[in-house]
């Protein structure tokens, strides 16, 4: 289970309809199991269909987050018109055992949250809690 | 030695690996999918066989993140 505050899971969904029709994505920092931060990412594929991330912009967002005492705990993408879930590319290219997989779809009226952590070669959904900000 | 990865001090047992020797110890199975900096400096995939970490040296190492909806 991941714990996601109230405000980044609403920041992440300002950030996807923001992009959106391109790929929204950034990662969750936190601490004890709870995701606290959002780091918005440049999606440099610039794409409705495919993201990645820069190198360098990763490592100013592991400073980022160590610097506020936190931990680099989930990535987060969406999709702006597909469900959320693991995509074949999405699955493909995930390789960090120790991150959850977060994905935003906006294809329904009402955006869609669902998380998963890698075993092996399969994604298995856990259960994301959203926890209200103190 | 003592390392610092990804922020942690670590002993690692291992004398003059190379990065991809650590890479391989740190049980990263696809290092052609992980970016490392090594002491601040943004390193080439083609540095990892060259550069032998040393006593003190700071290694921080992130995955590739990518994806698509399709």
């Amino acid at each position: 289970m991941l714990k996601i505050k109230q405000s980044v899971r609403d920041a992440m969904i300002r950030l996807a309809k923001a992009e959106s029709p391109i790929e929204a994505c950034g990662y969750l920092a936190g601490i004890d199991g709870e995701a606290r931060l959002l780091i918005p990412m440049t999606n440099v594929d610039h794409s409705p269909e495919h993201f990645s991330f820069a190198p360098e912009e990763q490592f100013n967002a592991l400073k980022q987050a160590r610097d506020a005492g936190l931990r680099l705990n989930a990535v987060f993408h969406s999709h702006p018109a597909t469900p959320a879930r693991m995509s074949a590319e999405d699955i493909r290219l995930a390789h960090d055992p120790d991150m959850v997989y977060i994905i935003v779809s906006l294809m329904e009226a009402e955006p869609v949250i669902r998380g998963y952590r890698m075993e092996g070669r399969q994604p298995v959904e856990i259960m994301l809690e959203i926890t209200e900000d103190a | 030695m003592k390392l610092f990865i990804n922020g942690q001090e670590e002993t690692v047992s291992l004398e003059e690996a190379s990065i991809a020797e650590l890479l391989s110890h740190k049980r990263v199975e696809m290092p052609e999918m992980v970016s490392v900096e090594y002491n601040g400096r943004f390193l080439r995939r083609d540095e990892y066989e060259r550069i032998r970490v040393k006593d003190g040296d700071r290694i921080e190492f992130l995955y590739f993140m990518g994806g698509g909806s399709n």
